[in-house]
C-alpha cells in the first residue's frame, strides 16, 4: 500500500485508453476473455437464473389455469362426435346425397344403420342424439329409440341367408371369411381379455367394401366393448344387409379364392333370387322422422370434425341446412341476456361512481388519522366474505325483512302492500352495488391524493366560486380515478355469478348464471364454453382498456 | 374540506353539512348490511328480522341457538372442516410458489417480463365462472375433478396474483447492494434469500397470504364446479342454504366469518402502516 501511494500509478488519459484498445484489439476480462463476451455470459446467466426462479410457477399456471382456458376455448368449436359415432353415414352423405330437399338414398340408410348399430352397443348414440338435439329438437328421442329398433335392419336377409346354407349363422364362417388367418391363429383359445386387435383379411375390403367395413366394426365393439371372441359371436343383422348389398350391387365374388369361396359364390347366385326391402322402410319402420330431410340435413350441417355453431347459438343464429338463420322467436334468449348483463353492469358502475365519488372525495380531503379510520369502514365490507354481504342483504330485503319491516313501522309503506325488493333486477343492483363499491372508492381515492389541494386554493384565489373550482380544476384531475374505478367494476361486474343467482331471482340474472346452467343442467358444454369464450373476450378488451389507462402494474390493494 | 371558515355563507354551511349527512349514508349503507347481521344472529326463534321482544331489549329474545346449531351440525362441521383443509394448504403453495417467482420477476433482467406478467395476473382478470368452466372441464380430462388436490390446485392459482402483486410490490423498494453485500460477506444465494431478503420483504409476503388465504376461504365458485360433495366448503354450504331452504344458523355463519375479516382486515392494515412507516412514506 505504502508503495502505491509513494509512486502513484500513471493513469491514462480516456485518449490514451482508446489508442490502447485500438491497439490490443477488445477490452480483456480479468480471465483473458473479451470483456464483452465475458458481460454477455454474466447477462445470460442472470437471465437464466431469473427464468429459473419463474419456471415453477409459470409451468403452475399454464398447467392449472391457462390449459383450462384454452380446453374451453377448444371445446367452443370442436364437434368431433358426428364424425366419431356416425362417420360411414358422413361419407355416404357427403357422395350421394345432393338434393337436400329430398329424402338420402339407400347407401345413406345403410351406412346409418352400420353406424348406428354399433354406436348403440356401445351406448353412445344417445350422446350423438343430445348433441344433434341443441340443434334441432326432436333428434334426441329419434336416436334413444332407434337405438334399439336398429337391431331389426337386416333381420330379412339374415334370416334368408341362413334359410340358404346354415353355416352363415356360425361365427366360425364370418371370421374365416373375413379375418386375417393370422389373427384368427392369435385370438383361438386366447382369454377373452387378451384378443389382439382385429385384422381384416387381405384383399376382402375390394371385394366386399361394406361388409368388411360394417364387420370390421362388429369385431372392434365385440373385443372392447363386451371383451367377447368374435370367432364366438353371431354376427348382428346388419352385417347380412351389409353382404346382401354388397353382393346385389354385383360384387366379384369369381376373382375371390380365399376360405369359404364356395359358400360366398353360392350366395351370390342365390341373391337375386332374395326377397328384398328398402333399408329407407326398414328406418321408416322405426320412426318416421327418418324420412325427414331436415333431420339428414342437420347432421350434415354438423358433420365437419369443428363447428361455428355453438357461438351462432349464443348469439341466438343456428346453422341450418340452408345456411346461417335467426333462432325462432321464442329461443332467442342470449341477445337479451347478454345486453342485460351489459346494461346492469353499466347501471352498477354508474351506481358505484354516485356513491363512490363523495366518499372518496372525503376521505382524501379529512385529515390523514380521520381518513384512516374512515377508511375502515370502506375496507371491512372489502374484505367480508361474499357470501356474507350476499346473505345480509337476501336476509333485509326480504318481504318479511328488516327494511320492509321498517318501512311499514314507519308507515311508508303498507303492510299488506310490502315492497318486492328480491328476486328482480332491483336486488341484484342493490346488492352487487354495495358489494363493488370498495372497488371504485380505492382506485378513486389513490388518484385524489395525488391532486394537490393548492390548485383549488388558487383557483378560489382567483375568483371561482365552490363549485367552479371544484368542477373546472379539481374534477378534471380526477376524471382518471373514475376511469379505473369504473372499469374496474364493470369488469368485475359483468362476469359476477354468485349475487345475482341468490338475489337476481328470474329476472335479475346474467350471463354467468346461463353458462353455469349450461355447465351443471343442461349439460350442453359447448354452449356453456362459447358463452364463456365471448364473455372472455369482453373482459379481455376492457382489461387492455384498463392496462393503457392505469397500467396493471398500479394495480393496489388494501 | 378540513374546516368550516368562520366567514363561511349559510349556503356553504349547508352545503358543507349536507355533504357529510350524505357521506355519513353512503357509509351507513357501506358498513349497516354487514353489522346488522351480529345482532340478527343472536335471535332466539328462527326469523330474519327483529322480533318486538329484541327491539325492547329483552334478553330472553336473544340466544345462542344458531351457533350452537352451527357448532354441532355435521354439514356444517364438514364444511368448516374443508374449508380450514383447502385455504392453508392452498395458501402456502401459493406463497412459496409466488414468492420465489415475485423474487424472480425483480431481478433486472427478465425476458418476456410483460407477457410472464399478463399470465401470473390473468387468474385475477379472468371472470370466475369461466375459470370455474374451464377448470372442471380440464380437471374431469385429467381425474383432478371432485379431488382435494383439484380444489386446492385451483384456488392456488387463484390466489397467486394477490402473492405476486403484494410481494413485487415490496420488492420495487428493495436495496439491490444489501443482496451483493451478502454475498461479498460469502453467504450463498439461498442464505442471503432467508437472512437479508425474506425478512424485509416479509410484511409484503404476510399480506400476500392473507390475501390468497381470504381468496380461497371465501370461493365458491370454482370449488361449486371444480369441487365434489366431499369438498363441500363453508361458503358453498352457505350457497346451498341460501338458495335452496334459507336457515338462521346462515347469519351466525356469517358472524363468525365478519369476525375473522375483522382480523385479517386488521394485520393486514397493520403490517401495511409499518411498511409504509419503514419507508417513511406516511407519518401515521
Amino acid at each position: 500500500m505504502t508503495d502505491a501511494t509513494a509512486e502513484p500509478t500513471h493513469r491514462p488519459s480516456p485518449r490514451e485508453q482508446k489508442e490502447m484498445a485500438e491497439q490490443d484489439g477488445p477490452m480483456l476480462a480479468a480471465d483473458g476473455t473479451p470483456l464483452k463476451r465475458s458481460l454477455n455470459r454474466a447477462l445470460r446467466a442472470q437471465k437464466l437464473r431469473a427464468l429459473m426462479l419463474i419456471a415453477p410457477l409459470l409451468i403452475f399456471i399454464l398447467v392449472t389455469f391457462v390449459a383450462p382456458i384454452a380446453d374451453m376455448l377448444f371445446r367452443s368449436v370442436e364437434n368431433q362426435i358426428v364424425s366419431e359415432t356416425v362417420p360411414r353415414t358422413i361419407v355416404a352423405l357427403d357422395e350421394t346425397w345432393s338434393d337436400h330437399d329430398a329424402v338420402p338414398g339407400e347407401a345413406v340408410f345403410a351406412a346409418m344403420a352400420y353406424d348406428l348399430k354399433e354406436a348403440a352397443e356401445r351406448r353412445e348414440h344417445t350422446r350423438l342424439g343430445s348433441r344433434l338435439n341443441y340443434e334441432t329438437t326432436g333428434i334426441s328421442s329419434l336416436f334413444r329409440r332407434s337405438g334399439r329398433g336398429v337391431d331389426d335392419v337386416g333381420e330379412i336377409y339374415a334370416d334368408q341367408f341362413i334359410e340358404l346354407d346354415e353355416a352363415w349363422e356360425e361365427p366360425a364362417t364370418w371370421t374365416a371369411l373375413m379375418a386375417d388367418p393370422e389373427w384368427i391363429a392369435d385370438a383361438e383359445g386366447t382369454e377373452d381379455e387378451d384378443i389382439p386387435r382385429f385384422r381384416l383379411a387381405d384383399g376382402i375390403a375390394d371385394i366386399l367394401p361394406e361388409t368388411a367395413s360394417a364387420y370390421a366394426g362388429f369385431a372392434r365393439v365385440i373385443i372392447d366393448q363386451d371383451g367377447d371372441n368374435p370367432l364366438e359371436e353371431e354376427p348382428w343383422n346388419t352385417i347380412y344387409l351389409a353382404l346382401y348389398r354388397d353382393l346385389s350391387a354385383g360384387a366379384d365374388v369369381s376373382a375371390y379364392d380365399g376360405p369359404q369361396a364356395r359358400r360366398l359364390s353360392a350366395a351370390a347366385e342365390a341373391v337375386p333370387g332374395f326377397e328384398s326391402e328398402p333399408v329407407s322402410v326398414m328406418f321408416e319402420d322405426i320412426d318416421e322422422d327418418w324420412l325427414d330431410p331436415q333431420v339428414w340435413g342437420t347432421i350434415d350441417a354438423f358433420s365437419s370434425r369443428y363447428t361455428a355453431g355453438y357461438y351462432l347459438a349464443a348469439i341466438d343464429m343456428q346453422l341450418t341446412p340452408e345456411g346461417i338463420e335467426p333462432q325462432p322467436e321464442e329461443q332467442r334468449i342470449y341477445l337479451l341476456l347478454f345486453k342485460r348483463t351489459l346494461f346492469m353492469s353499466g347501471v352498477i358502475m354508474g351506481m358505484c361512481v354516485l356513491l363512490g365519488y363523495p366518499v372518496a372525495f372525503l376521505l382524501a380531503n379529512l385529515p390523514l388519522r380521520t381518513s384512516n379510520l374512515l377508511m375502515i369502514l370502506v375496507l371491512l365490507p372489502f374484505w367480508t366474505s361474499l357470501l356474507v354481504r350476499t346473505s345480509a342483504w337476501k336476509v333485509l330485503l326480504q318481504q318479511e325483512g328488516v327494511i320492509n319491516d321498517t318501512l311499514v313501522w314507519i308507515g311508508l309503506v303498507a303492510d299488506n302492500d310490502r315492497l318486492q325488493l328480491i328476486n328482480n333486477q332491483l336486488g341484484t343492483i342493490i346488492a352487487m352495488t354495495h358489494i363493488l363499491l370498495p372497488f371504485m372508492i380505492l382506485p378513486l381515492y389513490s388518484v385524489m391524493q395525488t391532486i394537490p389541494p393548492s390548485y383549488v386554493r388558487a383557483a378560489k384565489s382567483l375568483g371561482a366560486n365552490d363549485w367552479t373550482a371544484f368542477w373546472r380544476v379539481y374534477f378534471p384531475q380526477s376524471v382518471p380515478g373514475i376511469g379505473a374505478g369504473c372499469i374496474l367494476v364493470f369488469i368485475l361486474s359483468i362476469g359476477y355469478y354468485i349475487t345475482p343467482e341468490l338475489v337476481g331471482g328470474r329476472t335479475g340474472t346474467f350471463i354467468s348464471n346461463r353458462i353455469a346452467f349450461h355447465i351443471s343442467e343442461s349439460l350442453n358444454w359447448g354452449l356453456a364454453a362459447a358463452l364463456g369464450a365471448i364473455l372472455l373476450g369482453a373482459v379481455l378488451i376492457l382489461y387492455w382498456a384498463y392496462d393503457r389507462i392505469v397500467g396493471i402494474d398500479n394495480v393496489k390493494l388494501g | 374540506m378540513a374546516a368550516l371558515p368562520p366567514y363561511a355563507s349559510p349556503v356553504q354551511r349547508a352545503w358543507y353539512y349536507g355533504f357529510r349527512i350524505l357521506c355519513g349514508l353512503i357509509f351507513f349503507f357501506l358498513i349497516a348490511p354487514i353489522i346488522v347481521v351480529i345482532p340478527l344472529s343472536f335471535n332466539a326463534e328462527d326469523f330474519f328480522t327483529f322480533t318486538p321482544g329484541m327491539l325492547a331489549l329483552d334478553p330472553d329474545a336473544y340466544g345462542t341457538s344458531h351457533y350452537r346449531d352451527f357448532f354441532t351440525n355435521p354439514a356444517w362441521q364438514q364444511a368448516l372442516g374443508n374449508s380450514v383443509r383447502i385455504a392453508p394448504m392452498a395458501t402456502l403453495l401459493a406463497v412459496s410458489l409466488g414468492t420465489l417467482a415475485a423474487v424472480g420477476l425483480s431481478q433486472s433482467h427478465v425476458p418476456f417480463k410483460g407477457a410472464i406478467m399478463a399470465i401470473l395476473i390473468s387468474p385475477m382478470i379472468v371472470p370466475l365462472i369461466i375459470s370455474a368452466a374451464g377448470m372442471y372441464f380440464f380437471y374431469s380430462r385429467i381425474g383432478l375433478q371432485g379431488t382435494y388436490w383439484g380444489v386446492v390446485m385451483a384456488h392456488t392459482a387463484l390466489g397467486i396474483p394477490f402473492v405476486i402483486i403484494t410481494v413485487t410490490a415490496t420488492l420495487v423498494g428493495f436495496d439491490r447492494s444489501l443482496t451483493r453485500a451478502s454475498a461479498s460477506l460469502g453467504a450463498g444465494p439461498i442464505r442471503t434469500f432467508f437472512k437479508v431478503q425474506m425478512p424485509l420483504i416479509l410484511p409484503g409476503v404476510i399480506s400476500g397470504a392473507l390475501f390468497a388465504f381470504i381468496t380461497s376461504f371465501d370461493e365458491v365458485v370454482v370449488v361449486l364446479f371444480v369441487g365434489s360433495a366431499g369438498q363441500k366448503t363453508l361458503p358453498w354450504q352457505m350457497f346451498i342454504g341460501l338458495r335452496e331452504q334459507i336457515s338462521p344458523t346462515i347469519l351466525a355463519v356469517a358472524t363468525v366469518l365478519v369476525a375473522i375479516s375483522i382480523l385479517l382486515l386488521t394485520t393486514v392494515e397493520f403490517l401495511r402502516r409499518r411498511s409504509e412507516r419503514l419507508r417513511g412514506m406516511s407519518p401515521g
